[in-house]
């Protein structure tokens, strides 16, 4: 790794084992403008913002650029100032500023930078002709008319999420990036992760917005709309109102939704304790019966649609558990039918996630009910519920604080950390391992599955086996692991997958952030796990309860879902 | 398989390369070569074998002019735009071509599906503008009406021998 010393603006600053002159530069409290360049993607060196001069008048992208001992840059000469600004310029002319109207308006990097460089006027005209506006996908919607080919959405989805869905076609001025053939996305095997839209610097790929939907629910007094709050959004929400990432602010995200007329507010955690008791049973019962392994997680509704699309011999391998939101929705329809049958209300349920794809496991056919309805009739992210908050007038971080509804309102400390990688591999060990004691809990805590290396694997004795754990963030990450597991070279008994880098935390609803944002969240769901009144799933007094009452079959007709296909 | 595309054959060629990603280009080269054009299941079918991503080899074959994803006609016909063809007058030529196979817009085919016409930079016969081949043989110094005259003839040809 190279160390030495650099001289920014005539500012002495030492770097050592920055990755570019652009980290140096940002380490040296310069805010360096970029659209193109994200640390955990490759560097592409497209918008050609991050531009700096050298001391012979040489001008080269910061972010593609090695530190040097003794080397010489300036940030913000006339010139680059100059560029900077036709940059923009340029974009915006290719641009559809439509901002007003735009959904992503007051979020949207090009817009802010356009503000902060003082663009006011465009000269060029734009006569290309631009791809078809597409809202063909339950999760996304693209608009290419606002693209300006940074080319971070196609880096994402092929880099991280390994699908490779969405690339540049054409050239010169025809570029644009869409799926092959210029299909829409539903006529690809595009997995809903959204993580296209969550580096998108514009509004030309946003999450699908149901806003409108929630709104007409909440305002019929002939429907009961009862809401669940993922674990992930708690610590993410906080960020559109001014606190800092990590933050838990479920008690006045609870407020809020009262005072915007919801009816009933509950915990996603009490369905994640419904799924780690599941999924632990499930495996403790395939150590027992010999298969088959390895067993994967089930709660990623894009790693599910992945396995299905491009590796269909694995679906035997998932957990035939449900999601803890289809769980949670299962047990409320469940209670909730006979009550809808007294009062003549109908139940409409909606699930605040931090997941575009969830929106796409709503609408599974496996989760429609025999009343040809879907259990959870609604799901929204937190960015949309963070607008809806905004356009009631809410402040969030003034209202008192209430706590979720009971009896699904409470939830262990196991299902919190259900929103970071590594959470739900860990609930299920809780679950599984016989020695419950307290020291057990504080030594799990230092073993690999916490941490945010993309492969973590771990070996814990439960009883007398020795079970092997990965956990994998990252889709492509786990087409790695996968891979390797086929090649014979890995062997795992449980492997926890979450398509998205960082797991639940990262996940393409929440509102924008970097990785460090999502680290920070994660911290603040491990604050939450050890601020909790019970760390095990199974010490939840009322999931104990509920699963007495169910006979086995019931149980597994609720609880379970087979997405093998014969 | 689809217009006459050997998936078979294509899998060959794939394989030839060794499954390589970075022969992306040499593999479309050869299918096209032989097909004259890449089909939407074609791509698919390398984008799968080579284990990339649809959108990847989508990408690169329209980057590139060469390759073409439309069936081609049996005879390719390919106006000389270079500068010397240019200058004598290889436009008036190519629109009446384009006339006379009725194509509009981004139409590349005639309807019938016997003649594309397309028009490339230099053939290097600047002595013999303008300059148009068909399916690789040159016919010198053309004019509209000539130009006329030889695809009459190819399409009598063509009638005649069924």
């Amino acid at each position: 790794m190279a160390k030495g010393i650099m001289f920014i603006d005539g500012q002495r600053v030492p770097f050592d084992g920055e990755p570019n002159v652009l980290s140096v530069i940002r380490k040296a409290g310069i805010e360096m403008p970029t659209f193109c360049y994200y640390s955990d993607l490759s560097v592409y060196g497209a918008c050609r913002m991050c531009v700096v001069e050298d001391e012979r008048g040489k001008i080269e992208t910061s972010c593609s650029m090695q530190p040097r001992d003794g080397l010489k840059i300036r940030t913000n000469t006339a010139r680059l100032l100059k560029h900077r600004r036709m940059i923009l310029e340029l974009m915006l002319a290719s641009h559809n500023c439509s901002c007003t109207t735009c959904e992503k308006s007051g979020d949207c990097h090009l817009q802010a930078l356009a503000v902060q460089f003082g663009v006011h006027h465009v000269r060029f005209q734009d006569n290309r002709e631009c791809g078809e506006f597409d809202d063909s996908s339950p999760a996304i919607v693209r608009d290419p008319s606002k693209c300006i080919l940074c080319g971070d959405c196609v880096r994402v989805c092929s880099e991280n999420i390994g699908m490779g869905i969405i690339d540049f076609a054409q050239r010169g001025y025809q570029m644009q990036v869409t799926p092959a053939f210029n299909r829409k996305l539903s006529e690809t095997k595009c997995i809903s992760c959204g993580q296209c839209s969550a580096v998108c610097p514009t509004g030309a790929i946003t999450v699908y917005d149901q806003i409108g939907k929630a709104w007409r629910a909440i305002h019929d007094p002939k429907k009961r709309v009862v809401i669940q709050i993922a674990p992930a959004v708690r610590v993410a929400v906080g960020e559109a109102f001014g606190l800092a990432p990590g933050q838990n602010v479920l008690d006045q995200l609870v407020t809020a939704l009262k005072l915007m007329g919801v009816d009933e507010i509950y915990d996603t955690t009490f369905g994640a304790d419904f799924t780690t008791i599941e999924e632990g049973t499930e495996f403790l019962e395939r150590l027992e019966k010999g298969g088959p392994f390895p067993m994967f997680t089930s709660c990623c509704p894009a790693w599910v649609k992945y396995l299905e699309n491009e590796n269909p011999k694995y679906l035997k391998h998932i957990s035939t558990c449900k999601s803890p939101m289809q769980m949670f929705a299962a047990i409320l329809r469940d209670r909730y039918n006979v009550k809808d049958q007294e009062d003549g209300r109908t139940t409409y349920h909606i699930a605040i996630m931090p997941c575009t794809a969830k929106k796409m496991e709503a609408a599974r056919p496996e989760f429609v009910q025999p009343d040809g309805a879907p259990a959870v009739d609604l799901v929204l992210t937190s960015q949309e519920i963070i607008r809806m908050i905004k356009e009631s007038g809410i402040q969030l971080t003034k209202l008192e604080y209430e706590s979720p509804d009971l009896p699904f309102g409470l939830g262990s400390g196991a299902g919190v950390i259900y929103g970071t990688t590594g959470g739900v591999a860990e609930a299920v060990v809780r679950f599984c391992l016989p020695d419950k004691s307290k020291n057990v809990l504080r030594e799990l805590k230092f073993s690999p599955l916490r941490g945010n290396r993309a492969i973590r694997v771990a070996v814990i004795k439960v009883g007398e086996r020795d079970i092997h754990l990965a956990v994998v963030h990252g889709l492509a990450n786990a087409q790695r692991l996968l891979k390797e597991i086929e090649a014979g070279s890995a062997y795992f008994d449980l492997v926890e997958v979450m398509t998205c880098q960082g797991g639940c935390v990262g996940g393409a609803g929440q509102p924008h952030g970097m990785k460090q944002d999502k680290e920070e969240r994660a911290e603040g769901l491990y604050t939450l796990d050890r601020s909790a009144p019970f760390k095990r799933a199974e010490r939840n007094p009322v999931v104990g309860t509920f699963l007495k009452d169910l006979s086995e079959e019931r149980r597994h007709e609720l609880l379970h879902v087979d997405y093998v296909k014969e | 398989m689809s217009n006459g595309i050997s998936m078979e054959r294509v899998e060959e060629i794939i394989d030839g390369y060794g499954c390589q990603v970075h022969h992306l280009i040499a593999i479309m080269q050869d299918i096209q070569a032989e097909y004259k054009y890449l089909s939407p299941a074609v791509l698919e079918r390398i984008a799968e074998k080579l284990g990339v991503g649809v959108a990847k080899v989508y990408s690169v074959a329209t980057f590139y002019e060469n390759f073409s994803l439309e069936a081609k006609g049996k005879y390719i016909i390919k106006v000389c735009d270079g500068t010397a063809c240019h200058v004598r007058k290889s436009q008036p030529i190519f629109n009446a071509i384009r006339e006379y196979l009725e194509l509009e817009g981004k139409q590349k085919t005639s309807a019938d599906g016997l003649f594309t016409l397309e028009t490339v930079a230099c053939l290097g016969a600047c002595g013999l503008a303008p300059v148009v081949t068909v399916n690789d043989q040159v016919h010198s110094k053309m004019s509209p009406e000539l130009a006329i005259e030889l695809l009459e003839d190819l399409r009598k040809e063509d009638a005649a021998n069924g």
